[in-house]
Formats: C-alpha cells, sequence, structure tokens
C-alpha cells in the first residue's frame, strides 16, 4: 500500500432540508479544495503544509463556518479558534479567539513554528500575528449577512438549550422533531467547522481544523477545534480532523482515541473510526475524517450527514453529504 | 477499595539540596491540603466536591503556581487557567486567561454545571465571573513579590522557564534574591470516593515570562487533566509535551484499550514522555493511587482509607 491520501470536511450535521442549489455549490467547493490538495500532494508537498492550504481555501470562502462566513457569538462579533499538527514529530499549534487575522490556521501553523508555547489566544494571539505581519482584516470581513439572520434566529430559537444532550431524539428527520444540534435546530446551525487530513507520499501524516465556533456561543467559549486529542489530531499513525458537537468531542477525546485504538489494540483506520463514533460520543453528535499512513481514507459520522470529500493516490475520489 | 486521594504542587527540577526554608513551607502547605481532601472524603464528600476543596486550599497558598503565587506573563501580568471533570459523567469545565478570580478551579466548575459549554477562556470567562459572582480581588492580588524577582530573572536569561524550573540564576551564585530551588508549580488533586466516584482538577498561573495569551496543557481535556470510571489524572510539567503527549487520557486509555493496571498505565506514559518534562498523579476506580514523574522531584502526596499517607517531593528509595 502506500501513496498519498488526502480527506476534507466541511462539517457534520446538515440540516436534510438544504435547498438542491446550497448543496450543488458545497459539493464544488469540496472538490476544488480536493483538487487543490491533490495538486500540491503531486508536486511533493509536504502533509502539513497540505492541510494549512487546504483549510486556508476554506477559510477564504465564505461557504463553511471558519475565516470568512464564521458563526457569530451573542454579541455579533466573530471569535475563531483553529490548531494544526504534524505527525511527524507530533508537532501542533493552536489559536483561539481570533478577531483580526484574516487566516487564522496559518497564525495556528506559526504558533507551532515560531513561538514557544503550542496554544496562544485573544489578544496574545492577535498581538503574536502583528508581531510576524500576517494578513490583518476588520472584524466586520468576517461576518457575512447570511450568518447575521442566522444568529437572529438560534436567538429565537431561544439561545443555546442548557443541555443539549438531553431533549431530542434526532437523526431521523422528520416534521414533528426538528433535528437539533448544539441545541439549535439544524437549520439554523447550518454552518459548519471545516478540517483537513492528508497523508503524503512519505508517510507523512497531519491534520487542521478551523472554525467560528458555535453560532450566538458566549464570548470566550472554546470548542473542541483548538484542542489537540479533542478536534485535531496527527501521530505516525494517523492524522484526524472533527467535527460537530464540541463538547462531545472534547469529553470523548474524539481525534487522539482514534489513534489511541489502533496504537493499542490494533484496530485498522476505518475501524478506529467506527469505534470512536460508535463508543466515544456519548449522546453527542459529531463526524471526523482521517488519513492512515499507509494511504488510506476514511470517515464516519453519527449525524445527518456530512460535509466531505477525500482522493487516494490510486485515482479514487469522492464528494459527498449523505451516507 | 475505599476512598484514596493524591494531590501534586509541581514537578521539575528540583534540586536534592533544597534549603529547609524552602521545603518546609510546601511540605506543609501539601500536608495541609492533604488534610482537607482526607477529612472531606471521610464526611462523605464526593471526589468532585473533594478535588475542588483541596485545589482551593492550594491555589490559596502563595507557595505554589496556581491562584495567588502564579507566575507572570512577560508583561508582568497573571494569567490563570484550571480545569476539573467528574469520573462517572465525564462532565468537565476549563477556564483560561484569568486574572482577577480568586479560585480559577471554583469558576471551572461552574463552566461545567452552569453553561452549555465546557471551556470559557479571557474576558469571555472574566464576565462569567462576574455574572455568577464568585470571589474577584485586583489582579495584583495574585503577584508576589518572588514572583516579579522570578521574571526578572528570566527575563535576563532571556528564555521562557518552564513552569517548575528553578528561576535561573548565572552559574555558582549562591547569593540572588531567589535561591535556586524555590520550586514552585501547578496544582492538582486526582479522588476516588467511597462509591468508587472519581474526579480530577488542576490549576497554574502556566510559565514563568510567558507570552501573553499561551494555553499550557492544565486546562486541556486529555491533557493536563482527565478522568473517567477507570482513573482519574492530573499532570504537570512541561506544558507543550504533555499537550502533545495527551498525557492524562493515554493513562485511561492504556486502562481502557489495553488491560493494563493503573500502575502499568501511568509508568509508561511517563516513560515514554522525554525526559524531565511529566509527572502526573493518579487513582483508580478500585482505589489505588500512584505518583510517577520522569523530573527530578515532584512535589506531592497522597493518602488511601487503609491508612497510607505519604508526602515527598524527590524519589522514594
Amino acid at each position: 500500500m502506500g501513496g498519498w491520501a488526502i480527506v476534507v470536511h466541511g462539517g457534520a450535521g446538515v440540516d436534510p432540508n438544504l435547498p438542491a442549489e446550497r448543496q450543488e455549490e458545497a459539493k464544488q467547493l469540496l472538490t476544488h479544495c480536493l483538487n487543490l490538495g491533490i495538486s500540491a500532494l503531486r508536486s511533493s508537498l509536504p502533509a502539513i503544509d497540505v492541510v494549512e492550504l487546504v483549510v486556508r481555501e476554506l477559510e477564504t470562502n465564505p461557504f463553511f463556518n471558519s475565516g470568512r462566513g464564521s458563526a457569530l457569538t451573542e454579541k455579533g462579533t466573530v471569535e475563531m479558534e483553529a490548531s494544526i499538527m504534524d505527525g511527524n514529530g507530533r508537532r501542533c499549534g493552536a489559536v483561539s479567539g481570533v478577531t483580526s487575522v484574516k487566516n487564522p490556521i496559518s497564525l495556528a501553523r506559526l504558533v507551532m513554528d515560531k513561538s514557544p508555547h503550542s496554544y496562544l489566544a485573544f489578544s496574545g494571539a492577535e498581538a503574536f500575528a502583528k508581531k510576524h505581519d500576517m494578513e490583518m482584516v476588520d472584524n466586520e470581513y468576517f461576518i457575512t449577512e447570511d450568518n447575521k439572520g442566522m444568529l437572529k434566529q438560534a436567538k429565537e430559537a431561544n439561545t443555546i438549550l442548557f443541555d443539549y444532550r438531553v431533549p431530542l431524539d434526532s437523526c431521523g428527520a422528520g416534521v414533528e422533531s426538528p433535528i437539533v444540534m448544539n441545541g439549535l435546530p439544524i437549520s439554523v446551525y447550518a454552518p459548519e467547522t471545516v478540517g483537513c487530513a492528508v497523508v503524503d507520499s512519505q508517510g507523512r501524516c497531519a491534520a487542521a481544523t478551523s472554525t467560528g465556533g458555535l453560532m450566538n456561543k458566549m464570548m470566550g467559549r472554546i470548542g473542541d477545534s483548538p484542542l489537540i486529542g479533542a478536534g485535531t489530531y496527527a501521530c505516525d499513525l494517523c492524522g484526524v480532523s472533527c467535527t460537530g458537537e464540541g463538547e462531545a468531542i472534547i469529553r470523548g477525546t474524539l481525534a487522539r482515541d482514534v489513534a489511541a485504538v489502533m496504537e493499542y489494540k490494533g484496530l485498522g483506520l476505518q475501524e478506529a473510526v467506527d469505534f470512536v463514533v460508535k463508543e466515544r460520543l456519548d449522546e453527542g453528535k459529531a463526524g471526523l475524517i482521517a488519513v492512515s499512513k499507509t494511504g488510506e481514507v476514511a470517515y464516519g459520522f453519527n449525524c445527518v450527514g456530512m460535509f466531505r470529500g477525500c482522493a487516494t493516490e490510486d485515482g479514487f475520489m469522492e464528494v459527498g453529504i449523505w451516507e | 477499595m475505599g476512598w484514596a486521594i493524591a494531590l501534586h504542587g509541581g514537578a521539575g527540577d528540583i534540586p536534592m539540596d533544597l534549603p529547609a526554608e524552602r521545603r518546609q513551607p510546601r511540605e506543609d502547605g501539601l500536608r495541609r491540603a492533604l488534610e482537607v481532601g482526607v477529612s472531606a472524603l471521610k464526611s462523605q464528600a464526593s471526589a468532585l466536591d473533594a478535588v475542588e476543596l483541596v485545589v482551593r486550599e492550594l491555589e490559596n497558598n502563595p507557595n505554589f503556581n496556581a491562584g495567588k503565587g502564579s507566575v507572570l506573563t512577560s508583561s508582568g501580568s497573571v494569567e490563570m487557567e484550571a480545569c476539573i471533570m467528574d469520573g462517572s459523567t465525564k462532565n468537565c469545565g476549563a477556564v483560561s486567561g484569568l486574572s482577577t478570580v480568586v479560585n480559577a478551579i471554583s469558576l471551572a466548575r461552574l463552566v461545567m454545571e452552569k453553561t452549555p459549554h465546557i471551556y470559557l477562556g479571557f474576558d469571555g470567562a472574566e464576565a462569567f465571573a462576574r455574572e455568577q459572582g464568585v470571589e474577584t480581588v485586583d489582579p495584583s492580588h495574585f503577584i508576589t513579590v518572588e514572583n516579579i524577582e522570578r521574571l526578572n530573572q528570566a527575563k535576563d536569561a532571556n528564555r521562557v522557564q518552564i513552569d517548575y524550573t528553578p528561576p535561573f540564576q548565572a552559574a555558582n551564585t549562591k547569593d540572588t534574591a531567589v535561591p535556586e530551588g524555590d520550586q514552585i508549580g501547578t496544582v492538582g488533586c486526582v479522588a476516588v470516593d467511597i462509591h468508587g466516584n472519581l474526579a480530577t482538577a488542576t490549576s497554574t498561573g502556566g510559565l514563568v515570562n510567558k507570552m501573553v495569551g499561551r494555553i499550557g496543557d492544565t486546562p486541556i481535556i486529555g491533557a493536563g487533566t482527565y478522568a473517567n470510571s477507570f482513573c482519574a489524572v492530573s499532570a504537570t510539567g512541561k506544558g507543550e509535551a504533555i499537550i502533545r503527549g495527551t498525557v492524562a487520557r493515554d493513562v485511561a486509555a492504556l486502562m481502557e484499550y489495553k488491560s493494563l493496571s493503573l500502575k502499568d498505565a501511568a509508568s509508561q506514559v511517563v516513560k515514554c514522555a522525554p525526559k524531565g518534562t511529566t509527572g502526573l498523579v493518579a487513582v483508580s476506580a478500585a482505589g489505588e493511587v500512584i505518583m510517577p514523574f520522569n523530573t527530578t522531584g515532584m512535589f506531592r502526596a497522597c493518602a488511601t482509607e487503609d491508612g497510607n499517607t505519604e508526602v515527598a517531593i524527590w524519589p522514594s528509595l
């Protein structure tokens, strides 16, 4: 086996009533990002550069919930977070509370490469970005009209429920039991986290995840995306990026556990992904993508739909939303 | 079986000749915190309540790097972080970037219990603290003279110190303001109560001379802090190494996926971590306790229902 492989996601938990043209737009964007990654891999870029490149593209496009197009806080502002990990040496970088850096994933990369730390947040992260001349924009740049509308709907939907795990039976559409994720009707929750996992032709794995977080989140809320072992993880065996209900992903240390069951239980990549989706999510809804050092790709989710696309060196390519 | 508790006050390069006036207050602090935990567990407190109480006690003690006595950022401010996790429900709460909250660990518990989120940081966490009415003070309350000196030394040395290293000093100087071995470290506590419920809590001021906004391993579930139905773990040492090693979760994962005992799981994790970076305290549901480290020493203490008690700094013979 061997060869490069790439998998990308634009979030798990999709409104089954998402208009056909939005679905088409999502698929086109995922295909575009895959092709970007594929050509980088063909030019022998290392996995860590490829995941950064692909996630930058997703951040720059307003379609998904990261960079421009990020979900809004309760105050109507944007607070973004991201993390990146190189399985080769298990180096990692993460940022939270980013409000004016155009590409948070590249700031996370900079934290990994140029700071003595692994994780910087809020004004300290912004100051670090300025010091390194990263491209900065006004917070307004990230805010889209669509998301202003979504925030209004989220507030009307009685804000974030106290415990989203209790109420509803999801995965099973139907008008009577509307699907809820993160305490919000799925139609409001729509914009979603992005991520990418890559193994290059030398067998090096990397993963990157970026998000605006939850619609109507409290100021200062940190989710799973920047947390190494939760939203993002890579080691010499695999690279993993997760998406969905952040709190369930954190409790389940989801990304690390894919690697842990491969390492400690000897499971294969897809088995490992299936195992954590089934056993590690308590009542939470989430999805994840993964690659192994041998060039396999895998994904899994326990909610309605996940925007994802994957490709391998032997010519396999797939872009999908539903099961 | 029965209850068990273990706590730490930081792991690092603690010189064996640490002067008595530096050692004693820390040993006393560990002993006092242990008593607080033991008496709580004896009076049927839950593991979760016990670890919060013990960490509050350690936060209030200026000899440790958490709460009052937290080390300073590169701009001379304090940015505290903490994390708590209940093993039976896997509920958890975490905070970072606190500058006025007296007991960060109790705010982490409130995030767990009173918000739909797990983790709040910086201004948002401070605003939440005010909304909840927890005790806050002027940031200067947390700053000690020793930590100002420690920051100056770190800046002179032009490097970031890891949270447990002795203040940098020129070779062979014995009379700097803060002598070598003035060890302070992150604090943490793990406990199992008589019903077999596990809990963990960790709190820290982070690194001397850290960049403003730096987040370490302490508030990250699975890195510095983790509990489930198998065990509860609180780690300390070089934060960046602990994050990348997902140290606390890995102790539990080895028990869960490889059926290792607590002792074997914890020993393996610490042994595999780069030397000089990692220490941890852990208890299992069966009431076993282990406190391994691959640093020179770790301020630590433990007690079990059957009467074993230990307070120690360096490896036991």
